[in-house]
Order: structure tokens, then sequence, then C-alpha cells
């Protein structure tokens, strides 16, 4: 297999007496969909915090095609390339698709009105945001201003996900993208992260749908006490199988490529 | 990673009705029926459009049943009347967009006025200096504000209502619980009265005191619509958390906002010596509720995020309009004040019904 795009060895987190991390580690290769599973307080979302750089690791190291990165607020996570979807979305309710999209990274008119006037250049990122949606197939969206609060839940998924498609340009994280929807919108979102896929970007895919998990991941790692217990294809187990793992009623197959 | 590796892609069997299903899930068409769904959209995408209504309606009425009430005379009185209101007003409107609220608004304006007047009347400090030294004054109440809500995560009302007392406080030291005569700034600082200096155009009396509450409005309305911090600060007002995982440095456009509002305080602080033509510790005390009322009539949520800044523009303009038509049609100054307090109502209850839109 070809170098991680994304790596991390030994990460330990504390809060006070709870080790949320324990020597945990991570890889992903290129143009991969890696499925993150665990039990609840199985340390999941410090992991993907430490990586998105949400909060700062104790003690690790995480590598970035193989070059060593610190992130210090979620702000250089970003500039580095990754892009986290949340699980609340990060959306401002009462702004527009296209702010929303472009927001915190802004784009400007060119002369004067933008460097005095800071003037930013709404018809271009109206634009732009109409582009990446449509890339999405979201291309029925025919309002770029419409509030993001008047979207649906898949909708809003969407719009989030094509935020981090357009400017994610290392990894997408997303953080249970089909926890709050239903069915119908649950697959549109799958096929979302299936076209993300296609156009080359690694994804990180935390879930606890295992149904959804087997179906897109091609590899699935299993989070437990804080640790990677195990790395498995969804070909070569059950999704039972998956579950045994994930709560310790069975121990880690001996070909575990965590190992 | 080659294609055989691939586990299969398999839709779970429950999915499988899903191809005779509706396909559009992202389409957008609206299928509102009836005036009263209408408006309410129309409403929630043009929030500024209730106190336009308001204002034509109270115009016409007023024309109708109160004398003189049209004349040019009037007209600019009332935007004499309001211009100091309407500059407190916009320096809440930026605060309130931010889901905060600002109390001490009026004592910032006040202590900044009362500052400018004894350093420039009573000191002799040519008003050159003394109106910015005002200004660098208001600012830093303002950052005081900031300061106490984003790193000592104080709620704002609370912060507010004890910085309102401590500024009150010190207008009270500085000016020694005396007024500055206007014929004392006359004589020693007549640059401090400048806004109270009028255009004629017809029977109207401009005065510069209410271009400049336009200007700050037009101003305002730029930097919050076309510029990123714009954008920042209605974000910060919807949604605090999501902008701050947005990558928006929350803590930093907040005090941003205190900042600026202090600032537009000390300005208003600057045209209210020309407004009243003299510089009282007294003056203005009513100042805080009347901004927010002003705020609230022109259709700006006090849950933040949500709202046109020129709402309170034409927020204080209504509250003038039906002032100065109720005391032009014989009206007793009691009723003036009812009938504000009932728009105030009025203005909430819409707007909680516009936020009530749905897809």
């Amino acid at each position: 297999m070809s170098t991680p795009v994304l790596k991390a060895r030994g990460l330990v987190k504390r809060y006070g007496r709870v080790t949320a991390l324990d020597h945990a580690d991570f890889d992903l290769y290129p143009g991969e969909i890696l499925a993150v599973i665990g039990d609840n307080g199985a340390g999941k979302s410090s992991l993907i915090k430490a990586i998105s750089g949400a909060v700062q690791p104790d003690e690790g190291v995480i590598e970035l095609d193989g070059k060593p990165v610190q992130f210090g607020s979620p702000m250089e996570g970003r500039q580095a390339g990754i892009e986290t979807v949340y699980q609340n979305l990060a959306l401002s309710p009462a702004l527009s698709i296209a702010d929303n999209m472009f927001m915190g990274r802004e784009i400007r008119k060119e002369g004067f009105a933008g460097k005095w006037l800071k003037q930013l250049d709404q018809a271009q990122m109206r634009k732009i945001a109409r582009e990446k949606l449509s890339e999405l197939g979201l291309m029925t969206i025919q309002n770029i201003d419409q509030p993001v609060e008047t979207l649906s839940g898949g909708q809003r998924q969407g719009v989030a996900v094509a935020r981090a498609a357009a400017f994610g340009s290392k990894v997408v994280i997303l953080d249970e993208p089909t926890a709050a929807l239903g069915v119908k919108e649950s697959r549109k979102v799958l096929e979302l992260i299936l076209d993300v896929k296609s156009r080359g970007l690694p994804i990180v895919l935390i879930s606890h749908n295992m149904p959804h998990v087997f179906e897109v991941a091609d590899r699935i790692h299993v989070h437990r006490l804080g640790r990677r217990h195990a790395v498995i294809r969804p070909g070569d187990y059950t999704m039972s199988d998956a579950v045994a793992f994930m709560t310790g009623a069975k121990d880690p197959p001996p070909d575990n490529e965590a190992a | 990673m080659t294609e055989t590796e691939q586990p299969p892609r398999t839709r779970q069997d429950f999915e499988n009705t899903l191809d005779q299903s509706d396909k559009r899930v992202a389409s957008f068409e609206s299928k509102h029926s009836g005036f009263m769904d209408r408006a309410q959209h129309f409403l929630h995408g043009n929030p500024t459009m209730v106190p336009v209504i308001v204002l034509m309606i109270s115009l016409l009425i007023f024309g109708v049943i109160a004398n003189n009430f049209f004349s040019a005379f009037n007209l600019s009185l009332i935007m004499q009347q309001v211009s100091i209101i309407g500059m407190l007003a916009a320096a809440q409107s930026l605060v309130i967009i931010t889901a905060g609220i600002d109390l001490s608004v009026a004592a910032i304006m006040v202590l900044c006025s009362v500052v400018a007047g004894k350093l420039a009347v009573e000191l002799g400090v040519p008003s050159i200096i003394a109106l910015p030294m005002s200004f660098i004054l208001g600012a830093a109440c303002g950052w005081l504000n900031g300061f106490l809500i984003t790193r000592i995560k104080l709620p704002p009302f609370i912060t507010t209502l004890g910085t309102w007392n401590v500024f009150y406080a010190l207008i009270l030291y500085f000016s020694g619980a005396q007024s500055i005569r206007g014929a004392d700034i006359d004589a020693n600082a007549p640059f401090l009265k400048f806004f109270g200096n009028s255009i004629p155009i017809g029977g109207a009396q401009i005065t510069y005191g209410s271009i400049l509450m336009v200007l700050i409005f037009v101003v305002l309305w730029f930097m919050l619509n076309k510029t990123a911090w714009g954008r920042h600060v209605y974000a910060v007002g919807d949604d605090k958390d999501a902008a701050e995982l947005a990558g928006i440095q929350t803590n930093k456009v907040l005090l941003s906002v205190y900042v600026l509002a202090g600032l537009i305080c000390a300005i208003a602080g600057w045209a209210s010596i020309g407004r009243v033509g003299s510089i009282s510790p007294q003056s203005f005390y009513e100042g805080n509720l009347n901004s927010i009322t002003a705020v609230v009539i022109g259709g700006i949520s006090l849950f933040g995020g949500r709202g046109s800044i020129m709402g309170a523009l034409f927020g204080a303009l209504i509250v003038g309009v039906f002032q100065s038509g109720l005391r032009l049609a014989g009206v007793d100054v009691l009723w003036q004040v009812f009938a504000t307090g009932w728009l105030i109502i009025l203005a909430v209850a819409i707007d909680q019904w516009i936020r009530k839109v749905s897809a």
C-alpha cells in the first residue's frame, strides 16, 4: 500500500483522570473511505478532534503526507487541507447558502473596493457556490441566497458536505452524517460521499450505522478503549463480527492491519 | 487499492422501494398558499419591510389627522429629534445582532460629551484634540464591555447593567453634577456644537446631526452586508458555536462590535452637544431603553443574527413620527408613551411570527 495521507502514532489525550486516547494509531490511505466505529466513550470523537486540530493531543505524532504536523486550532487543520463536517454541521441558519459555504474564507473584490473598502465579491462567491453544489448533484438548488434554515436536514447536510469537498484538499472528515436523517436523505448523503470519493478525496466516516458503514467503507477502523482495536475490510467480516470487535466480545483477528 | 478488493455495494432491502419514490431531494419549489403564508415568507426574506410599511402607514395616518404634519419643517424636526437616539440605535443594533444587548450606550455617550466639554470648555484644550480624546474614551468603554463579555464570559445584560452604573458615576464625577451652559460652549469651544448647524432647504432645517445619523447607518449597512466582518457578525449572533467551528474567531468579532459601538456612542456624544445646546449629566437618561425600542421596532431580532441595521433607522423614525403626530393632533403626552409601548409589543409579536416560517 502507498504512504498514508494522514497517519497518527501513539496519540494520548487525557481529560483530568479520564484517558480518552490511549496510544491510539490511525492510518488513512489515498482515495479510500475509512469508517471509524466504536462504542460510546471509546474515544472516536477525541481521535477525530485530534487529527482535525480541534484538540491538541498530549503525546504522539500526526503526519500529513509523511510530514509531521501540529494543529493549534481547527483553522490550522483546515488550512492544511483537512475539512471536517461536524455533527451539528456548523452552519448559520439565518445566513444564505452562499454565505455559509464561504464562511471564514470570503472572497474580496479586486482593486479599490476590495482592498480599501474590503467589499466582498458576492457575485463570484454565488457562482462558485452554485458550481460546487451542482458538481455534487445538488443542482436543483436554484436560490443560492436562500437561508439555510429553510432547507431540509438532507439539504443542509448536502451544503455542509459540499463546503467540505469544495475546500478540503487532502482529507474530508464526516462525523455521523446520516445520524439525523431519514431513509431517503441518508441515501442521498451516502451517494454524495461516494461522489466525493470518486473525485479522489479520502474520507473519514464516523458512524454508528453498520449498514451504511459496510456499504460505503473500504476499511473499517474499530476503536475500543481509547485505542485502535482492529482494522477490517467489510468484505471479510460480517456486521456482527464488527460489533463483536467493537464491544470486546471477540478478539481482533490475527491478520489485523492495526498490529 | 484495486477494484476487486472493494466490498459489494449493496443497498439495504428496505431501501429498494426508493426507486419509485420522489427523487427531488433538493428541490426548492415553494408551495405557499394564501396571502398570510406569502406575506410571512416575504417578510422572512425582507425583514426590513415591516418597519418600512409601518412607517408609511403612520405617515399617511398622521398626515390626514394632524395639521401641518407634512410640512417640510415638521418632517425635518422629526429627523432632528430622532438623530441622537438614532445613532445610539445604530450602536445598539450592532450589539443586538450578535445576540447581545448594551444597556450602557447612552451612559457612554453622555460620559464622552461631558469629558469633551470638560476638556474643551473648562480646561481650554482645543476641540480638535478634546474630541478625538472623547472618541478614544468611548471606544475604551466599549472595549471594557467587550472584554468582560468575551474574556470573563459574563452575560451582556449583566455586564452592561454594571458598566451603565459605573459610567454614570463617572459622568457625575467628571461633571461635578453640573451642566456646562450653552453660552460657555459658544464662547470657548463652538466647534463642539458643529452638528447643531443646519442647512435650510425650503422650510426644512436639515441639521448636520441628522445627516450624520443617516451617514452612520449607511456606513454600517455597507460594513454588515458587504464585508466579511459583517457576515461574521451575523454568524456569531445566529449560532456562536457553529461560527466557531466554521473557523470564525468569535471573541475577536464580538470585541470589535463592542468597541465600534462605544466609538459610535462617542460620536453621538459630540452630536448631542449640538442637538441639546448644552452639556448636561442628566440628559438622555432613558437613552439606553429608547435605543433598544428603536431597534426592536425596526425588526431586529433580540435573539440575534436577524434583521437589517436599516430597520433601526426606520424604528427610530417610527417612534419620532408617532410622538410628533400625536403631539400635533393634540394628544396628551401620556398617550404618546402608551402608543410607543404597544408598538414595541407589536414589533416583537411580528418578529416571532416571521421566525416561525417553515420551509
